[in-house]
């Protein structure tokens, strides 16, 4: 547990919910991320450029952290682009399926005690975790 | 205009957000989802901090009649658990655990240059229209 950063974690975690709840409080919309990118390609005018504008922030976003803090973030190198793609493949067609991901389901809708959310959190959350175990410690395809 | 300045800020805000807290980071992500190796529980404290300020807020925000800059909610009533919700959240974890991003940080780690956000986001695409595509078909 030598890379437990539960201050910078939680203070994260505190602005996405701020961002959320400015984008409900004054837009009426939720934060889902999968949902907003998708939106972007299912709509026209206003409703196009808010959902770009949000992304448009979320890259900016970065951008400005990693001006103020350039190596907070050590990015890894050399990850297996065949299973980048096939998982991001997967990312993409499972977040369209059960309509959220891990913002529009793990965060707004738990916050809204929507059970179709709690459950889909929990299986993603699972998913991911028999996925990371099979990988790293069944096939041993990465550290 | 004054909806996409909005959805510009809080845009920004989540970006710093998703770097301060590391989601970005996608080895952070595996460190969380590994909990029989050398665990890091740190990004459950992302979910905490989120959901301890959308938990209260989002009660008070949706008392209102309506948004500040626009005449409704556009909130999900949905409350059926059906196959599609549980088969998707199932296929995002295995795609989540392959990678270490969800849609987000892939969006967000554009703006790292990263060779990798720029693969995630295209097959995240992929992956939208190829659900489209399958579920029209049926």
């Amino acid at each position: 547990m030598e890379n437990f950063t539960p201050v910078s974690a939680l203070t994260g975690g505190a602005l996405i919910g701020i961002s959320a709840t400015l984008l409900l409080l004054f837009n009426g919309r939720m934060a889902g991320i999968s949902g907003i990118m998708n939106g972007v390609f299912n709509s026209s005018g206003s409703e196009m450029s808010w959902r770009l504008a949000f992304l448009a922030g979320l890259v900016i976003g970065a951008v400005l952290f990693s001006l103020i803090a350039p190596d907070f973030i050590a990015m890894r190198q050399n990850y297996p682009l065949g299973l980048l793609a096939a998982g991001g493949f997967l990312v993409g067609f499972g977040t369209r399926m059960s309509n959220g991901c891990t913002s529009g389901h793990g965060i707004c809708g738990i916050a809204n005690l929507s059970p179709r959310s709690i459950l889909a959190t929990l299986t993603f959350m699972a998913g991911g975790i028999v996925t990371v175990y099979i990988i790293r410690h069944v096939l041993e395809l990465t550290a | 205009m004054k909806r996409i300045l909005l959805a510009l800020l809080s845009g920004i805000l989540f970006g710093i957000g998703l770097s301060l807290s590391q989601m970005v980071n996608p080895d952070k992500v595996l460190g969380f989802l590994d909990i029989t190796g050398n665990w890091d529980p740190s990004l459950m404290f992302v979910m905490i901090g989120a959901l301890a300020v959308a938990f209260v807020s989002f009660r008070w925000v949706l008392k209102r009649p309506a948004p500040i800059l626009d005449d409704g909610f556009h909130v999900s009533k949905r409350r059926e658990i059906d196959k599609p919700l549980l088969l998707g959240a199932g296929l995002f974890g295995i795609g989540w655990g392959m990678t270490g991003y969800c849609p987000g940080p892939a969006v967000s780690g554009l703006g790292l240059g990263t060779l990798e956000a720029l693969v995630m986001v295209a097959s995240i695409y992929a992956g939208f229209f190829a659900q489209k595509w399958f579920a029209e078909r049926k």
